[in-house]
């Protein structure tokens, strides 16, 4: 393929071509000084740039991006503090496996070190948070890299790569080739589970009497939704959808237990606690999973299928561990099945199901007659409906979405788990509107969480991305505040933001572009959503004005064990009766 | 605490070090010794870690830790049976007068000395954590002036090597190109 037809290409145009090559559709970024030779060319490629108001919103847009289309979402920055401004994506990507790839400008390779003007080592800085990282200096490594790091981001656990690039490695020129096939000795994700390993599972599932399937975003990322489902019906057992899984498995489901872990429902709590076989697939007992390691799931044995091996016993050992991708692993699940009887397990279904009718998730109205926020995401969710994309910052608000919205559509909920990133919201339900032109993308964010990265409204009002963003205005850092009720005594030491008088939300959207619309009572709420949902030529900014005082339950306190969930302040569970 | 002693083949490639470095530190794993040279191949560097670990899950831990890095080819847990070798130069303050003891003590130990002034002697030798430190103790008497040690490095016994390809790795290759 090289030889004397091969073009000579500056860096910059071979970076455009690279991009181009792998199909990139859209870029969000900020041009500056060491990626301004890129941005010439960019100028001229079919290859659309969104120029964002801030480095961190384009990183969000491209995880939101990557987590509803399931492609690579991609973003640009130049080097010191723009490359630096990328750190919380990057490491937001990481925690969460969210295929990103993120490109840099770095200063002249001859002056890498010396403190040049806008120099940072922004490969050293991103090592810990992303997948894998580069530095390129030379020009004719530029699609090489590239590639590479498409490749790594999107395949096995995918997660953000870092391609630094030095400006005079854009500047010079070489011949361009473009990669055949991309040869990585030493990374070679395993994809397909062993089969011995499926037999065992099939095993332990067969005898189990109190199986539970933990099933996690791994599911998600593996679009192994419909693979789940048939799982289900073969086997009838109980789902437990992590916060990165919500929607992969339907909540309408007679066998869907909803969210476990510190605010997870008592079904799903329960279902894990008591267990005898946890059937975990693509989640990795996190601790706010687990709550307490010693005493969680203490009767169980565990079944763990990952596609990154060191998630399998890294916390909790696992008695069967099986790596490769989630969804090779459910349809291999799902032929070995059929070939064994599987133990009679109605009475813990019984059990599971009766804790989900007697304990549903629900809320009490404020008593001044105040608007409810869990009310609100509520009506959202019935008024837009289970097609709609959600994406929410974090905190109280994350958790009643995760618990109120209609979750019964995989890919359609988009939110910060492991690194709970507030100010992830705006920007991410913008990648996502990108990604989704033709589908109704809400953000559901704080009011805290809002005023992190609210400036990208404006980016979405030039740039024609019709997203509607739900601010649900406790006027306080509701779940810090939350905290400090429970477990500081109700000293509010800085959690007060007084967003009921400051900002004007709905003069603050205007003012970039956006419809503003203002809910204060129950009366308000259907009104502002369906004039929300009619506004398709412009984003939308509904703030919903509520109760400070409502909280998350149910709740496990920190550093406690699942069996101690509250229902609500002071209220625990009956667990006795129903023991099995 | 046991000390294990993992040999790890990485690219030989800028950066490479920090990052291995980087995930000892950030997941809480304590480096004994960390040594990294060049290998029979010039793509790729050895290292050889040695870590304080008890539990072998930790262990498990820091070898997949370690296998996610897109720039490790190979991790491998040396066995107590291994070659493991360091590198000790130590300066002893001597005279006319004790030189020879000096060099007598050194000669047990096969070591030998490769520099020599009115006041000073400075020794060179190689060989296991234990026989250096053995040497040290009976050097320590004449007054030590200034010691280095180098991290270990290590080789397992047999014909067997790190760089061998597996069974799987020629027949995944045969696949990716058919």
């Amino acid at each position: 393929m090289a030889g004397d037809q091969t073009p000579e290409m500056t860096g910059a145009q071979a970076l455009v071509a690279s991009l181009e090559k792998l199909d990139v559709d859209v870029i969000f970024g900020i041009p500056g000084g060491a990626i301004l030779p890129a941005y010439d060319p960019l100028y001229d490629s079919k290859v659309r740039h969104i120029l964002v108001r801030h480095e961190q919103g384009a990183g969000h847009a491209a995880e939101g991006y990557a987590s509803s289309t399931g492609r690579v979402g991609v973003c640009m920055a130049t080097s010191g503090p723009g490359a630096t401004n990328l750190v919380t994506p990057l490491a937001d990507a990481y925690m969460d496996s969210v295929p990103i790839v993120a490109i840099t400008g770095q200063v002249n390779s001859a002056s890498i070190g010396t403190d040049a003007f806008q120099e940072a080592d922004i490969r050293g800085i991103t090592m810990p948070i992303t997948k894998h990282n580069f530095l390129v200096t030379r020009t004719e490594d530029i699609p090489q890299a590239l590639k590479e790091a498409f490749h790594i981001a999107s395949s096995g656990r995918p997660g953000p790569v870092l391609v630094d690039i030095a400006k005079d490695a854009l500047q010079k020129s070489a011949p361009f080739v473009w990669p055949g096939s991309i040869k990585m000795p030493s990374y070679r994700p395993t994809v397909k589970p062993h089969v011995l390993q499926i037999r065992q599972a099939v095993k332990l599932i067969a005898k189990a009497s109190r199986p539970v399937l933990y099933i996690g975003g791994g599911v998600v990322r593996a679009e192994a939704s419909a693979e789940l489902r048939e799982f289900v019906d073969a086997t009838g057992i109980p789902v437990v959808t992590t916060l990165m899984a919500r929607g992969v498995f339907p909540d309408s489901h007679e066998l869907a237990m909803g969210m476990p872990g510190m605010h997870g429902t008592v079904a799903a709590v329960g279902a894990l606690q008591r267990s005898d076989l946890l059937i975990t697939i693509g989640a990795r007992f996190d601790d706010r999973v687990t709550g307490r390691l010693d005493s969680f799931a203490p009767d169980a044995l565990v079944i763990h299928a990952d596609i990154d091996p060191a998630e399998i016993s890294k916390n909790r050992v696992a008695d069967v561990p099986i790596v490769g991708d989630a969804k090779n692993v459910l349809r291999e699940l799902n032929q070995q099945i059929t070939k064994v009887d599987l133990a009679d397990i109605s009475e813990w279904v019984g059990y599971v199901t009766g804790l989900k009718r007697r304990y549903p998730t629900g809320y009490d109205l404020p008593p001044n007659g105040e608007l409810s926020p869990q009310y609100v995401i509520k009506r959202l969710g019935e008024i837009s409906g289970p097609d709609t994309i959600w994406a929410t910052g974090v905190g109280q608000h994350q958790m009643w979405s995760a618990h109120f919205l209609p979750f019964e559509k995989p890919g359609k909920w988009l939110n910060s788990g492991g690194a709970g990133t507030m100010g992830y919201c705006v920007p991410a339900a913008m990648g996502a509107k990108v990604g989704n032109p033709d589908q109704v993308v809400w953000g559901i964010d704080g009011d805290g969480c809002f005023q992190m990265t609210n400036q990208e409204l404006v980016t979405c009002a030039l740039n024609d991305i019709p997203v509607k963003i739900a601010v649900i205005n406790n006027q306080v850092l509701g779940m810090v505040r939350q905290w400090q009720t429970l477990f500081y005594d109700s000293r509010y030491s800085n959690t007060e933001l007084h967003s009921q008088r400051i900002p004007d939300f709905v003069k603050l959207a205007e003012a970039m572009g956006c419809v503003g619309l203002r809910a204060e009572t129950v009366e308000q709420v259907d009104d502002v959503i369906n004039q929300a949902m009619a506004i398709n030529d412009r984003p939308v900014v509904v703030e919903f004005l509520v109760n400070k005082d409502a909280m998350v339950w149910p709740m496990v306190a920190a550093g406690t064990g699942n069996d101690e969930i509250k229902i609500a302040r002071d209220l625990a569970p009956d667990w006795e009766e129903e023991v099995l | 605490m046991s000390t294990h002693t993992l040999s790890v083949l990485v690219h030989n490639k800028p950066g490479v070090l920090a990052r291995i470095a980087g995930l000892f530190s950030r997941r809480g794993f304590n480096i004994e010794s960390l040594t990294v040279g060049q290998t029979e191949k010039p793509e790729l560097s050895r290292m050889t870690v040695m870590a304080e670990v008890d539990d072998p899950l930790v262990l498990e831990q820091i070898v997949k830790q370690l296998n996610k890095l897109i720039e490790v080819h190979k991790v491998l847990e040396l066995d107590e049976a291994a070659v493991l070798r360091q590198l000790v130069l130590v300066k002893v303050r001597s005279d006319i007068d004790n030189r020879s003891k000096i060099v007598d003590t050194v000669n047990l130990f096969r070591g030998k000395a490769v520099d020599i002034s009115h006041e000073s002697i400075t020794i060179e030798a190689t060989g296991s954590h234990e026989k250096i430190q053995a040497l040290v103790s009976m050097l320590e008497p004449f007054g030590v002036l200034e010691l280095v040690t180098s991290g270990h490095v290590a080789l397992g016994r047999g014909a067997r090597a790190l760089t061998d390809r597996t069974r799987s790795d020629i027949r995944r290759d045969k696949e990716s190109q058919g």
